[in-house]
């Protein structure tokens, strides 16, 4: 399938700026992977970690093994302390960052869809309004609803989560841009010309040019609210509703409070490390589709 | 088929038309609807109603008075406030020029194709991203620490004094690090998309005129760019503002040097679930997204000045 913008994306996919007879700087390159190290030392430190009990911790230099290899030993008490909680939270966020993703995604390409491709009364404003919502600090909108939900008595329910997940302007921008570049007007007219709605139009033809887009909102949707850790704070006070983040930080809280003692710190680093591989290994899957959809959102800005 | 639906469509141009056109506007708004509900109940019904409840006090005695503009005037004589604001806007001043500037430096030499590996670094750079920042915070924090931070252990293996990262005078400094770490990598891809999608004719017009590397990259590349690093510039100091997980977590930690104003957010979070004053919070949270509004606006002015300045 080949959209606009994939097109556009092949079309790219040159020798990177580098004329002929100009060679690779070592000197670029030193510096470059002298920086990278500096992003992936950190990782390599919670991954070293993950392998040592809490004496180890102290024991051993951070940046190498101990002596013994704990990592099965960490991943056992993790998953089994508290009638496994941490089991309970990582389904937690699965299901909530799924939920509001695959949502977020639905809502913003429909709406972008008929942003891009409909002259209707009220446009420009409700474009306007949306564009001025990606503006708002959204940390600053999670009191009022919360004080809001807790009236509903939707606070301690998964979707004190997963509604307000479910709104993003800054996706409703994403795809209305990329539905003027994907979709061709002469092929909605054609389509009408042949008889088809306009609601089969957009579910037939409209999504399947859309699906790169649609990936990519959907991908950032579902990491916003697998990261998210202000709402699900104040929603939640049942740790069996917690998800990873606000479980984590509690379970780091009660370490440091008891200095080790009540929680391993060996438990919450093997927590971070756990709750860290999906979302890395799922963006090196699809770095392909966020890097078209980051593209298409900042040349058109 | 298609000449006979034209010639129909020719002979009832007028009423087809405005039913067309209306036909068009209910499968408009029915697209559109789904997401405007979620929209207005989520966000703008939300921000009324802190604009509401920032209009009233409760008291222990006499319940919940209209007071005007009252929490406003205190707030902006508030010193813990006013002190939130002036702590985020250094954080905005210091970190974001080296975070955006950094993000570019990566973005331009990656671009430049001079880098062995070149996927790869930027895929290192990239993966903090990925990472939640709960747990970016809590790495961090014991990267930091005393108990076993590699960054004291190795102080200790030279003999030195490990300095103390969590201290009241450094702990905006390894916040800032913190954030950092984590969205340079996001900042350069936007910018490195952009890069990628500069016509090469640009390019090589300047090449015949004998442009090198550096001249190239400031007189095309960056003022190629400039609505993708304004895009970063603006999600930036948003981002800068709420700042919220990292002291909060922090706080666990360091409780002395982070305090619990550390930022507005967190004062305005300790303000409506300690104190139980909500109202108060409200205004808080209000006047930080109408700093945040200016900030943005002047920031996006200021750039759009520069575009006309700059197209001599």
């Amino acid at each position: 399938m080949t959209t606009a913008v994939g097109r556009r994306a092949l079309a790219r996919r040159r020798t990177p700026g580098m004329p002929p007879g100009e060679g690779r700087s070592t000197v670029l390159t030193v510096l470059l992977w002298l920086c990278s190290a500096y992003f992936l030392l950190p990782l390599v430190w919670l991954l070293i970690a993950s392998t040592k009990d809490n004496t180890g911790l102290f024991t051993s230099f951070g940046l190498w093994f101990a002596d013994r290899f704990r990592l099965v030993d960490n991943l056992v008490a993790l998953f089994t302390q508290h009638d496994g909680d941490f089991g309970r939270w990582g389904l937690n966020t699965i299901l909530y960052s799924v939920v509001s993703g695959a949502g977020a995604a639905i809502l913003a390409t429909a709406a972008g869809y008929a942003f891009a491709k409909y002259e209707f009364p009220g446009k420009r404003f409700w474009f306007a309004v949306v564009l001025g919502a990606i503006m708002i600090p959204t940390t600053a909108l999670a009191i009022p609803t919360y004080l809001l939900f807790a009236g509903a008595g939707l606070t301690n329910t998964v979707w004190a989560i997963i509604l307000p997940s479910l709104v993003s302007p800054f996706g409703v921008y994403l795809m209305r841009v990329f539905a003027e570049e994907a979709i061709p007007d002469s092929l909605l007219e054609a389509a009408r010309i042949d008889g088809a709605s306009e609601f089969r139009i957009f579910a037939q033809i409209a999504v399947r040019l859309l699906s790169p887009g649609i990936v990519t909102v959907l991908l950032f949707a579902l990491v916003a609210t697998w990261n998210n850790y202000f709402l699900p704070l104040i929603m939640l006070t049942d740790p069996s509703l917690f998800p990873l983040t606000v479980g984590l930080a509690q379970l780091q809280a009660a370490s440091e409070a008891g200095g080790g003692a009540t929680a391993q710190f060996s438990t919450v680093i093997t927590g971070s490390l756990v709750s860290v591989v999906p979302l890395i290994v799922a963006f090196l899957y699809l770095q392909r589709y966020w890097q078209s959809g980051l593209a298409t959102g900042s040349v058109k800005s | 088929m298609t000449t006979l639906t034209l010639s129909r469509r020719r002979s009832a141009v007028p009423r087809r038309r405005s039913a067309d056109a209306r036909r068009k506007h209910i499968a408009a708004y029915s697209f559109l609807t789904p997401f405007l509900i979620v929209f207005v109940a989520m966000l703008v019904v939300p921000l009324f109603y802190a604009g509401y409840l920032s209009l009233f006090r409760a008291q222990i005695v006499g319940g919940t008075t209209f007071v005007g503009l009252d929490n406003y005037v205190r707030a902006l004589a508030d010193p813990r406030f006013l002190e939130g604001v002036g702590r985020m806007s250094l954080f905005l001043v210091v970190q974001v020029p080296i975070m955006l500037g950094l993000a570019l430096f990566f973005a331009l030499a990656l671009d430049s194709g001079r880098v062995r590996g070149g996927k790869y670094a930027r895929l290192a750079i990239f993966v903090p991203y990925a990472v939640p920042g709960v747990v970016t915070t809590l790495m961090w924090g014991y990267l930091y620490g005393r108990n076993f931070g590699p960054i004291a252990q190795f102080f200790e293996a030279l003999g030195l004094h490990a300095p103390d990262l969590l201290a009241p005078g450094t702990i905006l400094g390894s916040i800032m690090n913190i954030v950092t770490w984590q969205y340079i990598g996001y900042n350069m891809v936007i910018m490195y998309s952009a890069l990628r999608a500069i016509p090469q004719e640009l390019y090589e017009a300047a090449r015949i005129d004998g442009a090198g590397q550096f001249r190239i990259a400031w007189s095309i590349k960056i003022p190629s760019i400039r609505s993708a690093i304004m895009l970063t510039i603006i999600f930036s100091v948003i981002g800068s503002f709420q700042l919220f997980s990292e002291p909060k977590l922090l706080y666990e930690i360091a409780p002395n040097a982070i305090g619990t104003s550390f930022s507005p957010n967190l004062y305005a979070y300790n303000l409506a679930f300690t104190n139980q004053d909500v109202n108060y919070a409200a205004a808080i949270a209000f006047l930080l997204g109408f700093v945040i509004m200016i900030v943005s606006y002047v920031v996006q002015l200021s750039g759009n000045r520069r575009e006309k300045g700059g197209a001599r």
